[in-house]
């Protein structure tokens, strides 16, 4: 009897948290999203955009399944390619090239995860990185990635041949590529939906508990090989799913998104923003790729200060910025 | 094979490049009883252990599990299996709720820990079977508890419960009592027996007292080889084991006599 009530009252007490989105701060954050155009540059703000849903993809791995990847500039760069391709050479519409290059990133994903997924620790680390500087090289040499200069001029096209995604709006004088940026703004929050999802899932669940214990989770009977492959081919595809749509906004898919810098640059955003987070990677992405804007007068001296921001956050709130916020509220965003 | 045979190694060995750590062992664990196999320290336990459960590939010999040969498998298939094992360090999920760890669990065993498209209340339903684990083991005030937060025999017996979520066949428990205090000896011995009924258990002990109290058969190991075998009466008069231990440690020779006697 005793023991009956103490499960009925446990029963209101333990559900899983953040299992029901809570609409206020997604209400919130699309309407600023929504708002942005209209007071920074659009095209700043869907780049902003594209680095934010690259550093969550990340933090998807490293964050929640507890996997270093120093090569995710592969998926995210490849995918730029990828996208470039389809839509300039093949001459798809928007949401098949972007549909294409994301699925490509999650092939890619699948045979560098098979061959990663082996190694624990540094050397995973170790392994992603020599894979992508393979992907880097091929993109290098191949004829069709244009080399040093990159594949150019990429056109927008029309959104499901109907929608022109190079058309501008002309608000308050200026020219605004509205129909472009809503597309980029629903790519970035279904993108960020699915993270939430899987994070608040069941397969999210079992992901924590293999990053806790991995041998308790292997002797519980979960093969844990496959959800660190699930949790990486998602996490590339995602990636990928960015830099696809990065290529489209600023017509460009070049080698720095395709390189080592990119991928460490992921690494400061997620660590930056407070790895384990939701929120954490956006912050995180926001403030770096701001930085680099703002400080572009600098020179090369903007990846010293970046550096040493990197150092003063690492020292000071190891947490991150959320992290360290959520920490002191003691919440979970 | 034999109907009351549960587990079975046929020459079982493990070399680590050329030093034999087990070799040539030979166990029959019955359906129903509670095998204690114990020995001095390096005596090779725990590599049986890794050796049964796949967390190691045997060098020589076959693992045979309800009459079907395992020896190729691999931990998660084991465990698919209903082998179920513990390990020496106390193994918890620590940023996991005590409720949790059982939980995750149980949707192991009742499947769909794949979807990443759905909500994880999925797990609320498993709320009501956690708790009577809970229960089971004293744990029911230390639901809400973050694992890594409990006291040491505490994590032992979330443990325990979580193992008892998959319902095993066989539990192999790594050292149960190991670095526990007295009361909390006490209380895992008497929770292994009540676990014990119905089930097959093959432990890892260093406390004798425990082994003599629970065990129907001992498996006595040293330098990886089987050095005496039967229950507490043959086993401890044993004049091999009796030096087995004594070349090692007085201290748990006497504790043998100690035991014995008492």
């Amino acid at each position: 009897m005793q023991a009956h009530d103490l499960n009925q009252t446990s029963l209101n007490v333990v559900r899983m948290a953040d299992s029901r989105p809570n609409y206020l701060p997604w209400g919130m954050a699309l309407a600023v999203c929504a708002a942005a155009p209209f007071f920074i540059y659009p095209v700043f703000a869907m780049e902003l955009m594209c680095f934010a849903l690259f550093a969550c993809a990340f933090n998807l791995l490293l964050g929640f399944g507890g996997l270093l990847s120093f090569g995710h500039a592969c998926f995210f760069g490849g995918a730029a390619y990828l996208s470039g391709h389809a839509l300039k050479v093949w001459g798809l519409t928007p949401e098949l090239g972007i549909l294409f290059a994301t699925a490509g990133a999650a092939v890619l994903g699948l045979l560098i995860g098979l061959v990663a997924i082996r190694r624990q620790g540094i050397y995973f680390a170790m392994v992603t990185l020599a894979l992508a500087q393979i992907v880097f090289f091929a993109c290098l040499q191949l004829p069709m990635t244009g080399g040093e200069d990159g594949l150019q001029g990429i056109p927008k096209g029309r959104l499901l041949g109907l929608i022109d995604l190079s058309a501008t709006v002309s608000i308050g004088g200026q020219q605004l590529p509205l129909a472009l940026y809503f597309f980029v703004l629903a790519i970035t929050f279904g993108g960020y939906w699915l993270i939430w999802r899987t994070v608040n899932s069941p397969f999210g669940v079992a992901l924590k508990a293999i990053r806790e214990n991995e041998a308790r989770a292997l002797s519980l009977g979960y093969r844990v090989d496959r959800y660190k492959l699930a949790a990486f081919v998602m996490s590339a595809a995602l990636a990928g799913l960015a830099g696809a749509t990065k290529a489209l906004v600023v017509g460009l898919a070049s080698l720095t998104d395709v390189s080592w810098h990119m991928s460490g640059e992921v690494v400061l955003m997620t660590l930056l923003g407070g790895m384990g987070t939701l929120l954490g990677p956006v912050v995180g992405a926001v403030t770096v790729v701001s930085l680099h804007h703002e400080l572009s007068s600098l020179g090369s001296w903007v990846t010293v200060t970046i550096g040493s921001i990197f150092v003063l956050c690492v020292l000071a709130f190891r947490r991150g910025i959320v992290g360290e916020i959520a920490h002191r509220l003691k919440k979970t965003f | 094979m034999d109907q009351d045979i549960i587990l079975e190694t046929q020459g079982l060995g493990k070399e680590f490049r050329g030093f034999a750590a087990v070799s040539d062992v030979n166990l029959k664990v019955a359906r129903g009883s509670i095998h204690a196999l114990i020995g001095p320290n390096g005596a090779g336990k725990t590599t049986v252990f890794n050796l049964l459960t796949k967390f190691l590939p045997p060098t020589h010999g076959r693992v045979i599990y309800q009459g079907e040969d395992i020896t190729a498998l691999q931990p998660a298939e084991v465990a698919l299996k209903g082998l179920i094992r513990s390990f020496q360090i106390s193994a918890v999920f620590p940023n996991m709720s005590a409720l949790d760890n059982v939980r995750v669990a149980l949707l192991r065993v009742a499947g769909g820990s794949h979807r990443f498209w759905t909500s994880n209340r999925q797990l609320d339903a498993y709320t009501d079977r956690a708790m009577t684990l809970l229960a089971d083991v004293g744990l029911t005030d230390f639901a809400q508890v973050l694992a890594g937060e409990l006291a040491y025999g505490r994590k032992r017996a979330l443990e325990i419960a979580t193992t008892l979520a998959l319902e095993p066949k066989l539990m192999l428990l790594d050292e149960p009592t190991q670095g526990m205090g007295i009361e909390d000896v006490d209380r895992v011995t008497a929770l292994i027996r009540r676990v014990a009924e119905g089930r097959t258990i093959l432990m890892v002990e260093h406390n004798l007292k425990v082994v003599a109290t629970l065990a129907d058969k001992i498996t006595v190991l040293a330098r990886g080889q089987v050095l005496s075998e039967g229950n507490y009466a043959t086993v401890s008069q044993d004049p091999r084991v009796m030096e087995a231990y004594m070349g090692v440690s007085a201290d748990e020779a006497t504790e043998l006599e100690g035991a014995h006697h008492g």
